[in-house]
């Protein structure tokens, strides 16, 4: 194929207030080096800046990072933005410390994939670059 | 990050495996590289440590330079504290665990606030939503604190507080509490972590530029130093450094520059050395590098002993010894096969206790699930009890000292260290470096080169890149109900209303006041929780003196 597809645009979060930004950046790095354009958005984001951001930079995913517990109301509140704003075609995944039990209430409402503790970033980089455009 | 050489390694592979079939079966880690990236030969000998001098770089336990521990019997005549860091829920869940814990025969109390209280907002803020008493206690107000000590004597039990940012808040409360137990305030032991450098560098729980904190760092040395010789005012951390993906020697390193900073800070105060150095306290992480860790710990007590005694000639010997906690590493316990963890800790346990720890905590085997369950939590602690009691390793002191490995591992921990602090130095110290961003980069490229080498199975991972198994058998993990955040906005609500606001916003005037004098803000603190005034509105006010942060984004 000789024409060039546009790169693949992810925004990566960190929502809440914990600072664990390990996996997030290791992830971000990750992703930049196979070539999909990232948005990092540093730490301590609400779900409202982080779905502004991901309207405004026009993005296909939003990956988010949490270590705190505080997933149960965060990833529900940034669907509903979503939803909100017409713009639930951005698909929504994440990672972190997240119990089996909510990871898969939250794949439920709508997000597509949890990646935890011990994940390889092969793994990540292959969900990523195979969501649809 | 570059090692510098020491004295040549003779390498000895041929000597052993040769014809025993072990290095062929099973697979081993191909890169033979200690997680700091040094090279570990198959065999030391003398030719390993021909500067060394046991005199000079050992010398006896409980002695300059305290390679071998800081006391001279160490575990012999007193086991080191088993202190389980634990918190979630209301200050009533907590005060049980807390309970539960001592019955079950730790020696320590170590508390864990959720995030809102990490980051000085109260239970009831909007971006507290979603966050209260998840991670930790959520702790808005003096009653609170109160309802976390009921029925403990903290004149007995020794209590460690995992708090940075509003560290000088909470500590006041904490101060308050036990002055309304009718202790007085020198029989106090315990530890404050507030250490601010290495979340600007690693955990990222700030409220306000580094000028600011430092300040409130020093006040609450000198306080400690004034009022509460048993207390430790600061619990200078490398563990949350090791977590965001340092290696050890860069953990070691940053650790113990960051620890100089602080003492500069004090003196510069006007602190004479010896009044608050005994006070100084440590913590660092215990990785899965068994050796490594040991050498790691062995050589933090002889380079903090060494940099204290060229740098500010103490004349009491206790300013020259690091005290130290450990804890188990959190980011090496794996979601896989979440049973496994229980040897991770176990090894790395052992670790910290050979490395001469002062206490110890030991994770437990579902902490990347969530907070860990009762069951958990007391095999996480029997875990210590048999190492201190059937493992028989207590008996004797520094039992690994004059081993040709270890005590040249311990060499090139304290080279590695070195190379940092003349690069740390060369840029004008600590907080220049944070602002250019340089240990965040270090971390960040260590971390990316260790998760690279277990993405490519250099690094074997036991249930994450070897020994995998397709089904996950769940474990149990502890739930914390939504209902914790209503009862803290109802206890906020009916706090607000039953206080004197008068009182209140005098006092939070005072604390504005004075924050932008030089006087020591922890009486005006300890006078704003007397009149009930909560955590955020002391830590709004101060932020309208102080000011706020935004760190400079390293990717």
């Amino acid at each position: 194929m000789t024409t060039t597809t546009t790169p693949m645009r992810v925004l990566i979060g960190k929502v809440g207030l914990d600072g664990h930004d390990r996996g997030v950046k290791l992830v971000a790095r990750a992703l930049r080096d196979a070539g999909v354009e990232v948005i990092y958005t540093g730490l301590h984001q609400t779900p409202e800046q982080v779905v502004n951001t991901a309207i405004q930079e026009d993005v296909q995913a939003i990956g988010l990072s949490m270590h705190s517990g505080a997933h149960t109301y965060l990833v529900p509140r940034v669907l509903e933005l979503l939803k909100e704003q017409n713009a639930d075609d951005i698909v929504v995944f994440g990672g972190g410390i997240i119990p089996t039990e909510d990871a898969h209430q939250l794949q439920e409402i709508g997000v597509r994939a949890l990646f935890s503790p011990g994940t390889s970033m092969s793994r990540i980089v292959e969900f990523v670059k195979g969501l649809p455009r | 990050m570059k090692i510098p050489h020491g004295p040549p390694v003779i390498h000895h592979e041929g000597m052993i495996g040769e014809d025993s079939g072990m290095q062929r079966e099973p697979k081993q880690n191909t890169s033979m590289l200690s997680m700091s990236g040094i090279p570990i030969a198959g065999l030391y000998t003398a030719n390993d440590l021909k500067d060394w001098d046991p005199e000079r770089n050992l010398g006896h336990p409980g002695d300059f330079p305290y390679t071998r521990g800081i006391y001279p019997t160490m575990y012999r005549s007193r086991l080191w504290t088993m202190r389980q860091f634990a918190g979630f829920g209301t200050a009533q869940d907590t005060n049980a665990r807390f309970k539960y814990l001592l019955d079950q025969g730790q020696t320590g109390l170590s508390v864990a606030f959720d995030m809102p209280t990490l980051m000085g907002l109260d239970s009831d803020d909007p971006q507290a939503r979603g966050e209260v008493g998840y991670c930790g206690v959520a702790i808005s107000s003096l009653e609170d604190m109160e309802h976390l000590f009921e029925g403990i004597p903290l004149d007995k039990i020794s209590v460690s507080m995992t708090i940075n940012g509003p560290a000088a808040v909470i500590f006041a409360m904490y101060l308050v509490v036990a002055e309304r137990q009718g202790i007085p305030l020198h029989r106090l032991n315990g530890t404050l972590q507030n250490d601010i450098l290495k979340e600007y560098i690693a955990q990222k729980e700030w409220l306000f530029p580094p000028g600011p904190h430092m300040r409130l760092i020093t006040d609450t040395i000198a306080y400690c130093s004034a009022h509460l010789p048993k207390w430790h005012p600061i619990s200078i951390s490398g563990y949350h450094i090791r977590e965001a993906g340092s290696t050890a020697v860069q953990e070691l390193a940053f650790t113990l520059y960051d620890g100089l900073t602080y003492v500069e800070a004090a003196v510069q105060a006007g602190l004479p050395v010896d009044t608050f150095a005994p006070q100084l306290s440590f913590f660092f992480n215990s990785h899965n590098d068994f050796f490594e860790e040991i050498a790691k710990f062995r050589a933090a007590r002889r380079i903090w002993a060494e940099e204290m005694k060229a740098r500010y000639h103490p004349e009491n010997p206790r300013s020259l010894q690091l005290r130290c906690h450990a804890q188990t590493a959190g980011c090496s316990l794996m979601a896989q096969q979440p049973m496994n963890n229980v040897v991770r800790t176990t090894l790395q346990a052992l670790s910290a206790v050979l490395g001469g720890t002062q206490s110890l905590h030991t994770n437990s085997m579902d902490e990347t699930l969530s907070l860990p369950t009762e069951e958990a939590v007391t095999l996480a602690l029997r875990t210590q009890q048999i190492i201190a009691h059937e493992s028989g390793v207590t008996d004797t002191v520094d039992p690994l000292a004059g081993s040709y490995f270890i005590e040249h591992l311990t060499n090139r921990m304290e080279e590695g260290a070195h190379d940092y602090f003349r690069k740390l130095d060369a840029m004008g110290g600590m907080l220049n470096a944070i602002e250019r961003g340089f240990p965040q980069r270090e971390i960040l490229e260590a971390s990316q080169r260790y998760q690279g080498e277990i993405d490519r199975k250099e690094r074997i991972i036991v249930g994450v890149n070897e020994y995998t198994e397709p089904d996950q058998r769940p474990i149990p993990t502890l739930r914390i109900g939504q209902e914790v955040e209503e009862d803290q906005r109802e206890r906020l609500r009916s706090l607000r209303t039953r206080r004197d606001p008068r009182k209140v916003n005098e006092a939070l005037q005072a604390i504005q006041w004075f924050a932008q004098s030089d006087q020591n803000l922890l009486p005006y603190l300890m006078q704003a929780v007397k009149a009930h005034a909560t955590l955020g509105e002391m830590c709004v006010a101060l932020k309208g003196v102080f000011g706020t942060y935004r760190e400079p984004v390293v990717l």
